[in-house]
């Protein structure tokens, strides 16, 4: 078995595990990708309660741990230690099959998001195509919940989102297809639907697509940017289960753990969408300016980025720690905060003795986790700036009726994203 | 094409299609299709179609043709069996699914399927030795080809349906009217819901 995990570690090749046909070692990713999406939707709640909050100039939760950073925690075991009702009247194995549906669509797209040119657990052929597809099987979860809940408004949530996701799936697919046609500006005249060949495309061609044909790139990144929150039910577009209209829309009768499967699936979802957009217009995995910025001294530089962001959030713990009211109730609270920021200053030091230890661009272990930390972390950085603009829409637009919604869908996005679809198609064969 | 997969395939590394995943997704395909005749509750029909219409896109994985897959899921699966439910959750199920099931055509419908099962079967077992001509070398059963296909379907598609390099492609004519006939059917469709255009 230790020949079996080093034969992958060793390979000079940088080739995703799936290609390799390293079961063991696409387990492993899979694992880690599961863990970390787990702990990353578990921050983005805390974030967003923290956020929604400071936008309406309140505190958010401050009992449960410093600043409540331990509520996500506690809201986890209340979920799953609340009763989980089932209605009399609802179909109770397709009640119980939905949020399960939703889920396992959510976390499915994950095997293709390249979170580096190695780093994915596979790279397909079809990889856009494959995401697109099923995270369409998601919308299944909703309106199987709606219906099976046996009630009124969750059957009007399940109706609103199954028709709002079908029509907004279409400019989606749209401005998807005009950054597909962007690929094949190449030498062999053949583009790539597979992920990680759309990053390599924008990385030969030295530009990302969103700035490729100004403005035709920017206008199908920013169809994509507004289709997607519909995609996955978010305010402003969160009809299916605007909470002044319809309760709770499709997840009325959902509680416990059930219901927290519902949540998990959506943030899940926002993480995989929001993989999409930066995968095709934003680079990727690429560190700004890698072809202005080429010299060996801007990559050590930029490899010093993810050590400093943790050393950052070490320094904002440990202010937070020396603020600490001065009463003898906060002890227990101050030192764990204090542990918190060590632990974050100790990953700091961690991140950069690799940065230093790596920054030779031989092919040593160090060099190559160096490498790897750093496609893994713009990447990242990337994807959560779309999760904060999803709680800034949240915080700060009002919903939008359903008739404006279709409205928008089909008469606005759909017609402005064929434009720029044709529009791509010829620009791209005068320049070739 | 990515050279460490070429040396995979050649240090004799086994392919994960293994005759397992075909009976477990045709068994799978079989099964829930058998539910969708028989359930009595349209939605429950519904979601046995969603699970045949997914593993009939695993077989499709595993005839190395992931395009084709990927189009099943994100047409059929994602696209036309939400709308399937979408109609199906307006209609008044309590009563339709008391009321007798309104046919009994059904033994009509038996000899059709049979009678496809025997078209299929007898093409399978006489297909090979009819239809191989050696004079053109086209085939309607090739001898299987020992090499990873899949990671240029797309591209193999795609010249076949819009040619390459200014050939015209096979099916390029027989492609296009099928696209006339559905814009024909969307024109159809809005023309009859729309009382004034």
């Amino acid at each position: 078995m230790p020949n079996f995990i080093m034969s992958f570690l060793d390979s000079k090749a940088a080739v995703t595990p799936g290609a390799a046909g390293n079961q063991f070692w696409a387990l492993m990713y899979v694992l880690i990708i599961f863990a970390g999406v787990s702990v990353a939707v578990i921050c983005m709640n805390w974030i967003e309660r923290k956020a929604l909050a400071h936008f309406q100039v309140r505190l958010g939760p401050m009992r449960v741990g410093p600043h409540g950073l331990l509520q996500p925690i506690a809201d986890a075991l209340k979920l799953m230690l609340k009763e989980d009702i089932i209605p009399a009247e609802a179909d109770q194995f397709v009640f119980w099959v939905a949020p399960l549906i939703g889920l396992l669509a959510a976390f499915t797209v994950y095997t293709v998001i390249p979170f580096g040119p190695s780093q994915a657990v596979s790279d397909m052929n079809i990889g856009i195509l494959f995401m697109l597809g099923v995270s369409s099987l998601g919308v299944l979860g909703i309106v199987v919940a709606g219906w099976a809940s046996n009630s009124h408004y969750p059957l009007i949530g399940a109706l609103r989102s199954s028709a709002q996701m079908v029509s907004y799936e279409v400019a989606m697919g749209l401005a998807v297809v005009s950054a597909i046609l962007m690929t094949s500006l190449n030498t062999s005249g053949t583009g790539t639907l597979s992920m990680i060949g759309i990053v390599q495309a924008q990385q030969q061609q030295g530009i990302w697509f969103i700035f490729k044909f100004f403005p035709l790139g920017l206008i199908a990144f920013a169809i994509f940017a507004i289709a997607m929150v519909a995609e996955v039910n978010r305010a402003p577009f969160d009809l299916a289960e605007a909470e002044s209209e319809l309760t709770a829309g499709f997840h009325t009768e959902y509680s416990g753990l059930r219901w927290s499967l519902f949540m998990l699936a959506e943030y899940a979802a926002m993480i995989a969408v929001s993989s999409i957009a930066v995968t095709l217009w934003l680079g990727g995995w690429m560190r700004p300016f890698p072809n202005l910025l080429h010299a060996a001294a801007w990559d050590f530089i930029f490899s010093l980025f993810p050590g400093l962001t943790f050393g950052g959030l070490a320094a904002i713990a440990l202010i937070g720690t020396a603020r600490m009211p001065a009463h003898s109730f906060f002890k227990i609270q101050r030192a764990g905060l204090a542990v918190f920021a060590g632990l974050l200053g100790f990953i700091a030091l961690l991140l950069l003795a690799i940065a230093v230890a790596g920054r030779s661009a031989d092919a040593s272990l160090a060099a190559r986790f160096n490498e790897g930390i750093g496609y893994v972390y713009w990447f990242v950085l990337k994807v959560a700036v779309f999760m904060y603009l999803f709680i800034w829409y949240r915080a700060t637009w009002p919903r939008y009726r359903f008739d404006q919604l279709m409205r928008v869908g089909w008469k606005v996005l759909l017609p402005i994203s064929l434009g720029v679809l044709i529009l791509t198609a010829v620009v791209g064969v005068i320049v070739s | 094409m990515n050279p460490a997969i070429n040396s995979a395939l050649n240090a004799g590394m086994a392919p994960v299609a293994t005759p397992w995943f075909f009976y477990a997704l045709a068994g799978l395909a079989v099964a829930s299709g058998l539910a969708v005749i028989t359930r009595r509750n349209a939605v429950h029909s519904a979601l046995a179609l969603i699970v045949t219409l997914l593993s009939v896109a695993g077989l499709y994985l595993m005839l190395y043709a992931p395009f084709v897959a990927g189009v099943q899921i994100i047409v059929y699966a994602g696209g036309i069996m939400v709308l399937f439910l979408f109609v199906i959750m307006l209609v008044n199920l309590e009563r339709s699914a008391k009321d007798r099931q309104f046919n009994r055509i059904w033994p009509v419908g038996l000899a059709a399927a049979c009678a496809l099962l025997a078209l299929f079967v007898s093409v399978i077992v006489k297909g090979r030795a009819l239809l191989n001509d050696p004079m053109t070398g086209k085939a309607l059963w090739p001898d299987p080809v020992k090499k990873l296909a899949e990671s240029s379907n797309t591209q193999q598609i795609a010249n076949m349906l819009y040619g390459e390099a200014g050939k015209i492609g096979e099916y390029t004519f027989a492609f296009e009217i099928a696209s006339l006939l559905l814009l024909v059917a969307i024109l159809g469709a809005v023309i009859m819901t729309k009382k004034k255009i």
